[in-house]
Order: C-alpha cells, then sequence, then structure tokens
C-alpha cells in the first residue's frame, strides 16, 4: 500500500511547492484573496491527506472490491511467503504472507476497516457524551460543574491499558468490549477541553447580548456556545482517531483487544513479533501503516486548529 | 454637533411614564461578604425621555442596568428588593418565562463592547435575523428578512443589502455599534439601556452614535438609559442626570441643572474633574481617595470620607434625599447651603 503511494506523494508536493511561489507574489501585491493553498505560513497537508484516504479510509471503504484473498484463512503452503521484491517474493503476495500463509496485504487492508470502524465510533461516542457534559458544566457552573471536573479528573487519572485489561479479563475480548473501553478512556478529553472553551464563550458579550434579547438558554447554548467550540471539537476529533488507532493496536497487541483472527493492525504487529528476524515483513508494514496513518493524523489536526482559527480567517480574507 | 441641535431633534418628552424603579436592591452574595452594589434606587422615566446615569467605576452602574432586566451575575448576584415598573407591570413579580419575552422586546439593552457583541461565527443578517425570531418564533422568512433589512436602514447602515451578508470581522467598531444598536431597537421597544455604548468608539464616531441614539428616540418615542461616566455624553444626549455613588443615587436633576447648580459634592466634584478646555491648561483634578468598600458601608454619608465639606452628621447618618427644585433632588445635610457653588 504505502509503497504505491510513492508517486503520489512525489506529485502532490511538487503541487504545493507551485502553491508556495505563487503565495510569496500574492503576498507582495497584497492580493486580497487568497486560495487555501496559497497561505505560505498554513499549507495544506496534502501528504497526509492522501495517507489518511489511501491507506485508512479508501481500503476501509473497498476492502471486498479491491482484495482477493481471505484475511482469516491462509494457505499453508504458501506461508512465510516474502514480498514481491525479494528472492522467492510473487504477485500474488505482494506484502508476503504470516506463519499462516494469510496475505499480508489483505490484513492490512481488512485492518483498515477496523481501525477506522473503533475509531469512528468511539471518537463519536466520546465526543457527543464528552462535549455535551463539558458544554453544561462549563455554562451552568455549580454542582453539574464540580460533578462533572470530578469525573472527568477521575477518569482522565486511570491507567487506560490497566483498565483495559480489567475488564477484558472480566468480560472477555470483543470487538464490542474494545470500543466500550476507549470510549470511556477519551470521553473525558473532549468533556475537558469543550468545557473550558465554553468557560471562556460564556463570558462573551455575545452571550450577554443574548441574554439581554431574551433568547432562551438552549438557544444560547445551540446557537452561541456550541458553534464557537465547534472548532475545538473538530480538531481534537481528528487528533483523537490516531490516539484511539494507536491505543486499539496497543490492546490488540497484548492481547486485550480485538480478538483473533481478526486483522487488527496491532494483532498483526504481535503476530510477526517472534519471526521478526527472519520474516520481517509480518510486522514491519501493519507498524508502517500505524506510524504513517497516526503521525498524518496529528499533522492533519494541527493544520486544521490553525486554518478553524478565525484569526487566521480574517487575515486570510483581508 | 451641539447639545442644542440635539435638543431642537428631540420632543418634548410626555408626561406618563414608562419605566418606574422604586427602592431596588441587589446585591452580591460572595464568600467575602454581602456587596450592596444597588442599595435602594428609585427614578422614573418618561416616554421620549433620555436619562444619564454617571458616576466612576464600580458605583454600581452597570449592576443597576443589568437588574433592570433580571440579570444580575449568577450565582452571586440576586435582587433582594423593590420594584421595577414597565408599563403598570412590575417585572419582579415575573416569572422567568415572562421576563424572558419582556428582554429586547419591551426593553432593550445594547452593551459596551461592540467589538465583541456578535458573535463571529455567524453573518450579521443571520443574527439580526435570529434576533427577530426570539420573540416571534413562527415568523416567515421574507418577512423576517424584511424586517432585518428594515432594521439596518434604521440605522443609517449603507448598503444594507450586502452588510446582512458580512461577517462582524469584516466591519468597523462603529458599524458592529450600528448593527447591535439595530438588534435591540428591531421590536420597537419602550425603554433601551445603552451600558456605556460610546467607551469603545473613537471620538468622531461617538458623536455619531449619539445622534443616531436621538434620532431614534425621536422616531420611536423610546425612553433612553445611558449609563456613562462621560459628562459630555451627558450634556449631548440626556434631559435628566442622576449621579451614583456606591450603589445609590446621590443626586437627580434635569440636565441643565446638574451642570448650572450642582447640589451635591460628588457631582460638584466629578463635574470639576472633567478636562476643560475653556481654560488655561492646568493639571486635572481627581477626587482623593476610594469610593467605599461594598461590603462595609459606613453609617453616615458614603461620600463623607472623601468629602472636604463633611461635617460631623455627615460621618453619623446618611442623609435623607431632599427635594430642592422642580424635578432636582440630592442626598446630603449640606445641599441647602451648597457651600461648594462658589468653587
Amino acid at each position: 500500500m504505502s509503497v504505491r503511494n510513492q508517486p503520489t506523494r512525489a506529485d502532490n508536493e511538487s503541487t504545493s511547492m507551485l502553491g508556495t511561489s505563487f503565495d510569496s507574489e500574492g503576498q507582495a501585491v497584497g492580493a486580497p484573496r487568497r486560495r487555501l493553498w496559497e497561505r505560505r505560513s498554513n499549507r495544506v497537508p496534502w501528504v497526509s491527506i492522501f495517507i489518511v484516504l489511501f491507506v485508512l479510509v479508501l481500503p476501509a471503504l473497498f476492502a471486498d472490491f479491491i482484495t482477493y484473498h481471505d484475511p482469516l484463512r491462509g494457505n499453508l503452503a504458501d506461508r512465510l511467503t516474502p514480498p514481491f521484491w525479494m528472492e522467492d517474493g510473487t504477485w500474488t503476495y505482494p506484502l508476503g504472507t504470516d506463519k499462516q500463509g494469510r496475505d499480508v496485504l489483505t490484513r492490512l487492508i481488512y485492518g483498515a476497516r477496523i481501525s477506522l470502524t473503533v475509531s469512528s465510533v468511539t471518537i463519536l461516542i466520546g465526543a457527543v457524551v464528552g462535549s455535551t457534559l463539558g458544554l453544561l458544566a462549563g455554562f451552568f457552573g455549580g454542582w453539574i460543574d464540580r460533578f462533572v471536573s470530578w469525573l472527568i479528573d477521575t477518569f482522565l487519572s486511570l491507567p487506560n491499558v490497566l483498565l483495559a485489561l480489567v475488564i477484558v479479563a472480566a468480560i472477555g475480548p470483543s470487538f464490542v468490549t474494545i470500543i466500550a473501553i476507549i470510549a470511556i478512556t477519551i470521553w473525558a478529553s473532549f468533556a475537558r477541553q469543550v468545557r473550558g472553551e465554553t468557560l471562556s464563550v460564556r463570558e462573551t458579550e455575545y452571550v450577554a447580548r443574548a441574554h439581554v434579547a431574551g433568547t432562551p438558554t438552549w438557544r444560547i447554548l445551540a446557537r452561541h456556545v456550541l458553534p464557537n467550540v465547534a472548532n475545538t471539537l473538530i480538531v481534537l476529533a481528528t487528533l483523537q482517531v490516531g490516539v484511539v488507532i494507536l491505543e486499539e493496536s496497543s490492546l490488540s497487541f497484548i492481547g486485550a483487544g480485538i480478538p483473533r483472527p481478526n486483522p487488527s493492525w496491532g494483532v498483526m504487529v504481535a503476530d510477526g513479533r517472534d519471526q521478526i528476524l527472519i520474516s520481517w515483513w509480518i510486522s514491519f508494514f501493519p507498524g508502517l501503516c500505524i506510524l504513517l496513518v497516526v503521525l498524518s493524523l496529528n499533522l492533519m489536526g494541527d493544520w486544521l486548529r490553525d486554518f478553524l482559527d478565525p484569526k487566521m480567517r480574517q487575515r486570510g480574507r483581508g | 454637533m451641539t447639545a442644542q441641535h440635539l435638543d431642537a431633534m428631540v420632543p418634548k418628552p410626555d408626561t406618563a411614564p414608562v419605566l418606574q424603579v422604586e427602592d431596588l436592591r441587589t446585591y452580591l452574595f460572595t464568600s467575602w461578604g454581602t456587596t450592596k452594589a444597588v442599595d435602594g434606587v428609585s427614578f422614573t422615566l418618561k416616554a421620549g425621555e433620555t436619562l444619564g446615569i454617571v458616576g466612576e467605576s464600580g458605583s454600581g452602574k452597570s449592576m443597576l442596568a443589568l437588574s433592570l432586566v433580571r440579570l444580575p451575575p449568577e450565582p452571586a448576584g440576586r435582587i433582594v428588593g423593590g420594584r421595577v415598573v414597565l408599563n403598570g407591570r412590575d417585572l419582579i413579580g415575573l416569572s422567568e418565562k415572562e421576563m424572558r419575552s419582556v428582554r429586547g422586546k419591551e426593553i432593550s439593552m445594547i452593551l459596551q463592547d461592540p467589538q465583541q457583541s456578535l458573535n463571529p461565527v455567524f453573518s450579521v443578517g443571520n443574527q439580526l435575523e435570529e434576533a427577530i425570531r426570539v420573540h416571534d418564533r413562527d415568523a416567515d422568512d421574507e418577512v423576517v428578512r424584511a424586517r432585518s433589512l428594515q432594521a439596518l436602514k434604521s440605522v443609517h447602515v449603507p448598503a444594507p443589502e450586502r452588510r446582512l451578508k458580512n461577517f462582524p470581522h469584516q466591519m468597523s467598531g462603529g458599524m458592529k455599534q450600528r448593527i447591535v444598536g439595530a438588534m435591540a431597537m428591531a421590536y420597537q421597544p419602550q425603554v433601551l439601556i445603552a451600558d456605556e455604548p460610546t467607551t469603545a468608539l473613537d471620538v468622531t464616531i461617538q458623536a455619531q452614535y449619539l445622534r443616531l441614539l436621538k434620532d431614534l428616540q425621536h422616531r420611536t418615542g423610546v425612553g433612553i438609559i445611558i449609563i456613562t461616566h462621560d459628562f459630555g455624553v451627558v450634556a449631548e444626549t440626556c434631559d435628566n442626570v442622576a449621579v451614583m455613588y456606591a450603589g445609590r443615587f446621590v443626586e437627580q436633576a434635569p440636565v441643565e441643572e446638574i451642570f448650572d447648580h450642582p447640589r451635591h459634592p460628588y457631582t460638584r466634584a466629578l463635574l470639576d474633574s472633567r478636562p476643560k478646555t475653556d481654560l488655561k491648561a492646568t493639571r486635572l483634578q481627581s477626587i482623593e481617595g476610594q469610593p467605599p468598600s461594598l461590603t462595609d458601608l459606613p453609617v453616615g454619608c458614603r461620600f463623607a470620607v472623601r468629602c472636604s465639606y463633611a461635617i460631623d452628621k455627615c460621618h453619623d447618618e446618611y442623609p435623607p434625599t431632599t427635594s430642592l427644585a422642580e424635578g432636582h433632588v440630592a442626598a446630603c445635610w449640606r445641599s441647602e447651603e451648597s457651600p461648594w457653588a462658589s468653587g
């Protein structure tokens, strides 16, 4: 997968370089309207977007159409086949096979599906629960705030992995368990962030104006507070995708996550661990996928944070 | 622009009072003690009349303004007594829901900082429509759009159709303040409270904005309460003036009376500490000392410690509010003799 990406990556780097030269010109004449990609300090992270798209999103969505091996059942006769460019490598298994003769590429693609599902479901739950609690705590203060802040502190101080091990030991690993565990550990960071932002938005003149104009409280929350904390929420969600993928992989690696034989990237890294010196490709490619996707998501999150900053917007539109 | 010029535009206030405030008290209950931010304030406002409330920082002006719409800062602030009668209805007794339908519709407020009074994420048109919809939930889209356009025109915003699509950051401070004014006046309220409406604007825009307020008053007959610490604003816009000190009104009078015959030494001191342009350059006068802590108020007159005319009685007993001339009241033991008049 990642190997195939190389040409695309080079392509788009040259595109963004073109954008830069445009930018310096545009700045010199003080062009009133600069496009997204013409901003020097804040260039769109095309490379990251491509990686996330081609390593995570597209494989996850089209796994059934782009693979021709079974991700769960291998062919023992072809076990430990190396990637195609090595001696004994074949195009049938472009990235080689594992101990049980399962195609690594196929499993990577289905692994992307697991990563994407786990991260989107947990982040949806975490963001909805966390931001609702954070919004209420920040806006109303008083005992609600004290209670929610106490919950946040408690959950942030729990050691995730230990908590996961305890739960898994008690009820056994499953897809639902892992989602529940991760959702439990990430809602608090949403709640904390949203609460903090709400505290400052609550004190603004436009919220005061809405009050004196007779706006009902729920409407102030929906119209004035939520849209003004939405930027933070979007950035945080993007950054958290990386965190969740990493957490799911770690849990799967230690056996407390996605149950075998499902092809989670973390499971794959763990499976190749004892072969790492001879059949390095079993662990290497899923590890590379985790690295690239998590790094790209972080870069995207950083860029989004700058891009959604109203002050940047002001500068951009002059 | 001169005061005379503006006076000519405004009809003589008619006699019916739209707003009657009696002995209003708002206290802040904090862990340091009870702060008597508004401590027994009474006044009346007639339709088409402008009342100026002057006082230094911390005198309770803004707290008074918020109390009039029953929004003292939560959770510490509470209105503990008094009546706020708007068109014969006591607002203090209303339910929160009834009160919400009064705010913005019958009694509106313009806040200090136009830069911050508009939500940065929505266009101006969107926010104006929202302000109109708050009190008319089922209004027709077309009607709402027409009304918001009308509201922008009423505050003389050039190219209003285009402005509706603009975001707050694309506008100047003066323009934003006009839009905030348009939102406040969208329902033609009977009372408009403007809390230091010109503080954040520069001087040329200030005059324009005050003129706009008078113009709106002329057209709609709204009673305006202007909260300020600027006697220039008072002279240009107000019919009556109330001087506030440590949570109470110490003097209330028609505007010329305040300037010509101040009957309270605090008013005198405030007037003296204005920069003067008609004299040769002199040092700016200031009032010595600090206002008393509102948590620990003296028994006697609250200004006594800073007053150069104070007598023993001033420290022992709070002076009653006495009527000195038509519409002129002051709370000072020595207002009859006014020894400061010559100074």
